[in-house]
This record gives structure tokens, C-alpha cells and sequence, in this order.
């Protein structure tokens, strides 16, 4: 998809006015945090599992190429074939390629990041392979001609009524008229529409969740069932994933599912956890004749060893930016590529470029609640930094920023000076504001006093009434 | 250098090593076949009675609904009374597995018993289950010629059956069933792990049931004695 | 272990905010440590703890100021900051700057380990408890992020006001959120920090509250700022100001009365 992560500054000023936006993701505070607080206040191991799941991610970075290895063998084993693909082109071609060969006029797709970020939906119907998204807040976006902006309730900035036009626009075609306003109503409506579709389609295409190296297996996590019906009725099954999905036992899947669904939205388990092995086998009634497993790399690969290996944990549960206060003020499309919030601010500079992306690790309070919730102790703020320090050493901090750090640590190494150059500062602060109190305009602090009045100073530092007592002897 | 090459060198040169070497390997190999669980949350550490207890409360908390009958000829009865009391239709598809088949469905002619895969136009499944986790409320079910698995979602009602027996603490121990019934390292295609009705929060995050899956999941447990 | 026989050595890291904008908060500091039975000292060498550089990318400025603040907190059982994120900085992060570094890092480990965010000094070292101090108002009480989060300071604040009398807390919703201060970050993205800085003002005056306190000056300024600018008069106060008697001096932004 086309970056515009540069446009941050901007796309947040027009978020903070858009009034729909506004609204959908200030109820994002209420919503998922609290259902994540309550479940996780009821499982007395919750703590001690985060930790188990840290562990656990970091010894299978460790040996991933092992995992891997083990898993496509497994997969192999049970009738499967594994791609391999190190770029997205790679990826989307060869989905494209399997596509052809089964003759696939449409497929059904199940949410996927990762096919998100290959930005296979255009490739394909570049091709003439129509792609029919399933999970209907990925459906009502793909109407919308848009992007997520949350990364498991990915039309979250629409709001009902926009849901209402969409399908009102888009499914007369197939006879549906009404104006729809009711939400069940609208449910209703999407899942008769996509019924259909889900039996005319050739090709399935799910995501993974996890990938089990023991059986082979690649694992998904929904609610609604879409991607069930996805990846059973066709019959071929393309499970598309990361190559950090792998872990090794179906127990290892079982810690990281004690977790997921209580950090995402503060279920115990998600409605529907579906374990698919192969294809189906010879006497099966039902089920995809071919399995098809494509393994992403693009970039994974080289943060390992590095001072952002920690991002490979992520669970994509969604859990920093649920309770992120920056991403609940500017929304998830600000961000400009696939992910928002807190993981997307630290891992977006890595998948699309420091200079195009500058601005995410920077938008950031440091607050430290991304990490706080994170099912599998991800320090984002501390990778934020590290993309901080590098903008710094590779100038790609804007020049005024430089400058203005600059002259702050200078002053700082030198005591003496600092204290004259306090001293001076705060009587002319003091002067500055009179009786009133307050500042209302710094001229050299535009960023403050365009939205707040600065508190003025005593007049005196306090070194200098500290000494002045001193000298007086109290 | 293909691509399968081109990762696992970076793989390799990233984490500063080459292969795995055979020791660790043998390591790795013996972690993946011991099956070694994680912290088990002490909220199952119950009877098996009390299990089941626990299992129907959380179902429900699911929004599943949950009836307990004393044995399997109980079955086709069950069924009449939730389809009637829910004005549902008298078609059902159900599994074509013969624990279902030798079911006393004489008792109850006005349900129309079909047997096979899901299509479109079933608005009714009956199914078995495969085990039960009472930690959740999660019913595991695994497909296969007697359990195929668009049973599982095509229907706006899904009824699934399950032994008492069928249900322990966590998933965990259905692994174990799973691989006691087909072996280590062996699944079989689908294995669902089902935690109450479809549903979806995409439309201004209000909670609607019956997304895409079933509208209605109803459990029948039959009481038949202790665990397996 | 309240006001043991021997006098404990603390050292006041005093931050720059406070040096600079607001100098009764380090008064009322070392008041407080005083009547808890400590023995104040102020290292005239001290500038700001390097946080601004940190966090700006700046690592090599960082460390040199952060070398300095080694140097003269050196020798204290204690060093005590009015502050959650100064001294989650050096008892957090320098050890993070200094990775690596051997020889620099048993100089970091003896300065972090020692040093203290103000409440919870008091409170879990001193066992230090209010007494004879007055305040009638209600209060509501913002927790700022590196108190919370890395200094894990939430009740002892909290214990510490409740032993001043006439003082009612009232808890805002959210309470943990932040305030979208973030050092340079408010200056930067501010149009994000206004509305951050918004949320957390509107939390604050559905609590009913006539006063805020709160343990870091940044989190104070700035929303006692937004306070300012939106035509507000909710009182907005150092806790270390209550705590210490002075909760009748006029608050952040108040001109002279």
C-alpha cells in the first residue's frame, strides 16, 4: 500500500477535526481496555503467562530457522505445499500464480495483516481475479476503498451511518434495496451477500495466527467465523503468514492463546481458534482439496539480532494501540501504512524507511502504557527510542530540533553557565508575565503557548534562594 | 540464490551462527515431542463434576445455551424441545457419524433428519463433539468423513453434543486426546475450537451475534458418569 | 524505621523545572525530608538529569550530562527527586546508556539504586505519615506516567494526602492516562498534546475536584496551562506543596494574590 506516513503531522490535524473519527476513537478508551482489565483481573496467572510468553517468543527468534524447517517438513508431511518468499512481489506472485492454477475468477479472504502489507488485493484484481474480503469490517472497508485503521476491528473509524450508505450503494446489485440502519439489520445484510460469495469462491486465503511446527498446522483466531468458512468451502486454502508465526507445539499455542484474546478485547477466548493441517484427507465429506502455506520474510528476517528484535514477539493483538493515547486521539490512518499505534510506531520506520516514517517513534509521550498491556512484554517505547537515536545520528532529525537539543545539553554540561542562563530566564519569564500569572505567548515555544499559557516562574531559581539561605544561615 | 536459501542465510547471519548444530537440534527435537505444558491456570484444578459445572457457566457466559440430559436416547427429544421453543426448522444436517446414527430419532418424526457435509439452505446442524474445555467453555470439534466441518458454521444453528465424559480442564488435555486418538504430530484437517456463537463488534463497536457462523450454538451434555 | 536515630543523608536532586519554574517545590521538599528525620544536601553542580537528550535521540549529550549528575550525587545514601520521571531516568535509564560500559556501570548501579521519587521516599523508606498539616479543599490527584509506570508510585501519594486534614480525594476517571506532556513532545505534535491535554482537563473537572496535585511539574505545567487557557480556576499544586503546608500559596499560573 502507498506510505504517506511523512504526511503525520498533517493527516493528525485533519483527524483531531474530523468529527466521525473523533468519535470512534475516543470510545475506544472505554471499550477494549476495560474488557482487557477485567478479564486479565480474573485469570490470577495472567502476569506470570505474559512472562512465560516473552520467554517463549524469544527462544523461538532464537531458533527460528530450526522451527521453520521443522514446520514445512510437517506441512509436507500432511499434503501441504510451503512457499517461501523474501519480498512482498515475491509473495503476492506466488498467491497469484496458485490463484491461476486453480482457475480462480474470486476468492474469499479472511483478514490478514500480512496481506495487507503485500497489498495483494490490488495485485489480484490487477489480474482479473476479483478479491472478496470476509470479515465484515474488512468488507465495509473494501467497499469503502480503504485501509484499516485498527488492526483487528479494522473499519473502527466508520461510523454507522457511513456503513448504511456503503452497503446501500453497493448492494443493489444484488437486489438489496433497503436503507438499512438497524446494526443487526446491517449484519444481516453483509452476511446473506457474502454467503454467496464464500461458495462461488475458487480460492480461499486466510491469514495465520500462529504457525505449529509439531503437526503443521497454521492457526486462526476470529469471531466471526469468516475465516472458517473461507478457508473450508473452496477448494484450494492459501494460509498466508509471517515467518515469526512459527511456534513449536500445539501447548507453546496454547500460552500464547491464554493471551490473545484477553489483550485484544478482553474475551478469554475468541469465538472461533481453528487448527488446519493439510488438505483434506482422502475420505473427507468437506474441506479444501489443496493447503498451500506462503511464508513472508520482507524484513523479518533482518531485525533479528538486532536492538528491534523484540518487535518479532508481537501477537498482533492490538492491545498498545487500545490503550495508546495518541493513537485514540489521531486515529489508526494517520499513521500512514499497516500499522497504527504504538507497534506500528515502532516498527513501521523498520518496514518502510526511517526517513519516510520519522515521525511515528516521535509522537510519542513515552507514556509507557503500550508496554504496560503488552501480552508479550514488547518494550515499544524503549524501540522508539532507539529509531530516536538513530534519526539523531543519521540527521534525520530536522535541523531546528538539533539545534535546539544542542544548546540545551550545552548549557547542561556547564553548571556555571547554566545557572546564569536559568537565572536569566526566569526573571525574564517572571517580567514577562507581570501579575498575571501567566504567559501567553513564547514566541520561541510556539508548539506550547499556541495551545496553553505557560505558568510563569517565582523570579528567583531556586539554586539561587537555596545559596542566598545558605549564606544567611537559614 | 532461492528465495527459501536467501532466509535462512539471513536468519542464520542475523543470529551470528550457522545451522543449528546436533545437540541443539536434538534439544529443540525433544522439546517439540515432550509436549510440555505452560502454567495451567488453577481455576480447573476441580473435580470432574465440578468441571463440567464450570464448563456450562462458562458456555453460557458465551451466549451459548446449554441443556444436561441423562443419556444419548435423550438426544432426539432435546433437540425437538430447543428447535420448538426457539421456532426454529425441523430440518436438521446432521454428522454423518454413526454415534449419532443408532440415535432413537423414532421418537421424534417430526424432525427431518439429513445426513452430510453443510450447504447453503441448512438452517440446522447436529454434530458431536470431540472434547471440552472447561476453563473456557471452548468446545473442540475435529472433522473428518463422520465430522465434516462446514457443519460447524454454514448453519444459523449449530447443535453440538457432548459426553460429560468428553469434558476436562483445558485445552491442553485435548491435546492429548487428540493425540492419543491420531497420533503425535497428527491432526486431523480442521480442528475447531468453538467459544459460543458467531458474532462481531465492526459496526461502531457494538457487540452483534451472528456474523458470519452460527446465530445460536446449544450444547447437549449427557451425563454419562466420569471422565474418560 | 520512621525517624531512626541515625539521620539519613539525602541528597535533593532538585530537576530543572522546579530549579527554574517553580523553586517552593524543592522547598517543600526538603521540608518534608526534613521532619522525616533526613539530613539535606543540594550538589551545586547539578543541571537537569539529560532526559531531554534521551528522549530527543541525543545519546552522546545524554551521557555526558548524565556522568555529571554521577559525579555530584556521589557519596549520599539517598538521592530524592520531586519528580517520578527524573529519577525514573537515573534509576531506570542510565543503566541503559551506560550498557556495556563496565567500569561506568558500578557508578550507575550505586547512584540508581539510591535514588527515590519524592512520595514514595517519604512514604516506603521514611515511613514518614502527615501531621498538623491542613489543606480544605477536594482534591483529585493525576498520576503522571513515569511515577506510575516506572516508579511504580500510585498509593503512597495517595496515603501521604490522606493524612491532611480537611482534604477530600476525589478520584477522576482514566486516571492513568496521560496527559500528553512528553517533554519535547508537547512542543512537537502539540495539536495531539492539546487534545491529549484536553481528555485528561475534562477527567479532572468531572471529578468535582477544586484542586489538582500531582508529583511531576511537567505533567503541572502543562495542564495547569491548558487549565489557564480554557479559562479554568481549578487550583493546580505540587504535591510536595501540600504535603508541606503551602497548599494556601497561589497555584501553577496564578498571578501574585
Amino acid at each position: 500500500m502507498q506510505v504517506t506516513s511523512r504526511r503525520f503531522k498533517e493527516g493528525a490535524h485533519d483527524a483531531l477535526h474530523d468529527k466521525n473519527i473523533q468519535e470512534a476513537f475516543s470510545k475506544v478508551k472505554s471499550g477494549f481496555p476495560l474488557a482487557r482489565a477485567k478479564s486479565a483481573s480474573e485469570l490470577p496467572e495472567f502476569e506470570g503467562l505474559r512472562d512465560e510468553a516473552r520467554d517463549l517468543k524469544n527462544h523461538i527468534l532464537e531458533n527460528l530457522d530450526y522451527y521453520l524447517e521443522y514446520f514445512e517438513e510437517q506441512v509436507q508431511l500432511q499434503g501441504g505445499r510451503v512457499h517461501w518468499c523474501s519480498s512482498y512481489a515475491e509473495a503476492r506472485e506466488v498467491v497469484l500464480h496458485i490463484c491461476r492454477d486453480a482457475n480462480a475468477k474470486t476468492v474469499t479472504k479472511g483478514k490478514s495483516m500480512i496481506t495487507e502489507e503485500m497489498g495483494l488485493n490490488d495485485y489480484l484484481s490487477e489480474h482479473g481475479i476479483e478479491p472478496i474480503e470476509t470479515d465484515l469490517g474488512e468488507y465495509i472497508i473494501q467497499l469503502a476503498d480503504e485501509h484499516p485503521s485498527h488492526i483487528i476491528a479494522p473499519a473502527l473509524h466508520k461510523t454507522k451511518d457511513q456503513v448504511t450508505e456503503l452497503f446501500h450503494a453497493n448492494h443493489a446489485k444484488y437486489g438489496l434495496n433497503e436503507r438499512l440502519t438497524d446494526p443487526q439489520a446491517l449484519v444481516n445484510e453483509a452476511r446473506s451477500v457474502l454467503r454467496d460469495k464464500y461458495v462461488a469462491a475458487d480460492v480461499g486465503i486466510t491469514g495465520a495466527n500462529f504457525l505449529i511446527a509439531e503437526t503443521g498446522s497454521t492457526v486462526i483466531v476470529t469471531n466471526e467465523g469468516n475465516g472458517d468458512l473461507t478457508q473450508s468451502l473452496p477448494k484450494t486454502h492459501i494460509a498466508v503468514s509471517s515467518i515469526e508465526k512459527v511456534v513449536p507445539t500445539l501447548e507453546d499455542a496454547g500460552l500464547f492463546l491464554r493471551l490473545l484474546a484477553r489483550s485484544a478485547t478482553g474475551q478469554e477466548m475468541s469465538v472461533y481458534t481453528t487448527f488446519s493441517t493439510g488438505p483434506k484427507r482422502m475420505e473427507d465429506i468437506d474441506g479444501p482439496a489443496n493447503f498451500h502455506v506462503v511464508l513472508v520474510d520482507s524484513g523479518r528476517s533482518d531485525l533479528l539480532g538486532s536492538d528491534k528484535q523484540d518487535l518479532l514477539r508481537c501477537l498482533k493483538c492490538g492491545a498498545c494501540m487500545n490503550h495508546c493515547p495518541v493513537y485514540q486521539a489521531v486515529g489508526g490512518h494517520t499513521y500512514g501504512w499497516v500499522y497504527p499505534g504504538p507497534i506500528g510506531a515502532a516498527l513501521n520506520p523498520h518496514m518502510v524507511g526511517l526517513e519516510e516514517a520519522r515521525h511515528l517513534p516521535n509522537a510519542s509521550t513515552f507514556c509507557g502504557r503500550c508496554e504496560e498491556v503488552c501480552p508479550v512484554r514488547i518494550p515499544l517505547p524503549k524501540i522508539m527510542r532507539h529509531w530516536r537515536e538513530q534519526a539523531f545520528e543519521t540527521q534525520v532529525t530536522p535541523k531546528p530540533e538539533r539545534w535546539g537539543i544542542g544548546v540545551w545539553a550545552y548549557f547542561a554540561k556547564r553548571p556555571k553557565l547554566y545557572r546564569l542562563m536559568t537565572r536569566i530566564s526566569a526573571r525574564t519569564l517572571k517580567l514577562m508575565a507581570g501579575k498575571k500569572g501567566v504567559i501567553r505567548k513564547l514566541p520561541l515555544m510556539k508548539g506550547w503557548s499556541s495551545v496553553r499559557d505557560f505558568p510563569a516562574p517565582e523570579g528567583a531559581t531556586f539554586m539561587d534562594q537555596w545559596k542566598k539561605q545558605q549564606r544567611e544561615g537559614k | 540464490m532461492p528465495s527459501r536459501d536467501r532466509i535462512f542465510a539471513r536468519i542464520r547471519h542475523n543470529l551470528g551462527r550457522g545451522p543449528v548444530k546436533e545437540d541443539a537440534a536434538n534439544l529443540l527435537r525433544a522439546r517439540i515431542e515432550g509436549h510440555v505444558p505452560h502454567t495451567i491456570p488453577k481455576r480447573t484444578d476441580i473435580s470432574h463434576k465440578e468441571q463440567v459445572d464450570l464448563f456450562q457457566v462458562k458456555a453460557e457466559a458465551l451466549d451459548a445455551t446449554v441443556t444436561r440430559i441423562s443419556n444419548m436416547e435423550d438426544v432426539p427429544e432435546a433437540l425437538r424441545d430447543y428447535l420448538t421453543a426457539h421456532n426454529l426448522p425441523s430440518r436438521i444436517k446432521m454428522a454423518p457419524d454413526p454415534a449419532l446414527d443408532t440415535l432413537p430419532f423414532d421418537k421424534t418424526p417430526m424432525l427431518e433428519i439429513l445426513r452430510g457435509a453443510a450447504a447453503p439452505e441448512d438452517e440446522v446442524s447436529l454434530t458431536p463433539a470431540f472434547s471440552g474445555i472447561a476453563e473456557t467453555g471452548t468446545l473442540c470439534l475435529a472433522s473428518g468423513p463422520e465430522t465434516p466441518s462446514t457443519l460447524n458454521f454454514l448453519p444459523e444453528n449449530h447443535v453440538v453434543v457432548i459426553k460429560a465424559s468428553q469434558i476436562s480442564g483445558t485445552m491442553e488435555e485435548s491435546w492429548a486426546r487428540l493425540r492419543k486418538k491420531f497420533g503425535a504430530g497428527n491432526l486431523p484437517r480442521t480442528i475447531n475450537f468453538i467459544s459460543g456463537p458467531s458474532r462481531t463488534g465492526d459496526i461502531e463497536q457494538t457487540l452483534i451475534m451472528g456474523a458470519h457462523g452460527p446465530r445460536r450454538v446449544h450444547i447437549l451434555i449427557v451425563d454419562d458418569g466420569p471422565q474418560d | 524505621m520512621s525517624a531512626s536515630s541515625e539521620k539519613k543523608n539525602v541528597a535533593l536532586f532538585v530537576t530543572c523545572l522546579v530549579d527554574l519554574n517553580r523553586p517552593s517545590v524543592g522547598f517543600a521538599a526538603i521540608k518534608l525530608l526534613e521532619a522525616a528525620g533526613c539530613t539535606i544536601m543540594v550538589p551545586e553542580t547539578q543541571t537537569c538529569c539529560g532526559q531531554i537528550a534521551y528522549n530527543s535521540g541525543d545519546k552522546e549529550s545524554a551521557k555526558t550530562i548524565a556522568k555529571a549528575v554521577i559525579r555530584a550525587f556521589e557519596g549520599f545514601d539517598y538521592v530524592v527527586a520531586p519528580s517520578g520521571s527524573c529519577a525514573g531516568m537515573i534509576r531506570h535509564h542510565y543503566k541503559e546508556l551506560f550498557e556495556g560500559d563496565d567500569t561506568m556501570m558500578v557508578a550507575v548501579e550505586a547512584l540508581s539504586s539510591r535514588t527515590y521519587e519524592l512520595t514514595s521516599f517519604l512514604h516506603d523508606v521514611c515511613g514518614y505519615k502527615s501531621e498538623d498539616v491542613r489543606m480544605d479543599t477536594t482534591l483529585t490527584y493525576h498520576d503522571s506516567c513515569s511515577s506510575l509506570r516506572e516508579m511504580k508510585v500510585r498509593d503512597q501519594p495517595r496515603a501521604l494526602l490522606d493524612g491532611v486534614d480537611g482534604l477530600e480525594l476525589k478520584e477522576a476517571e482514566d486516571r492513568e492516562a496521560c496527559c500528553g506532556f512528553g517533554g519535547t513532545f508537547c512542543l512537537k505534535y502539540s495539536e495531539i498534546s492539546s487534545a491529549m491535554v484536553d481528555t485528561k482537563i475534562d477527567n479532572l473537572l468531572a471529578s468535582g475536584a477544586d484542586t489538582l496535585a500531582a508529583g511531576d511539574l511537567g505533567c503541572l505545567m502543562n495542564i495547569a496551562g491548558r487549565l489557564k487557557r480554557r479559562g479554568s480556576d481549578m487550583k493546580v499544586l505540587h504535591v510536595a506543596e501540600i504535603l508541606a503546608g503551602m497548599g494556601d500559596r497561589p497555584g501553577l499560573g496564578e498571578g501574585d494574590s
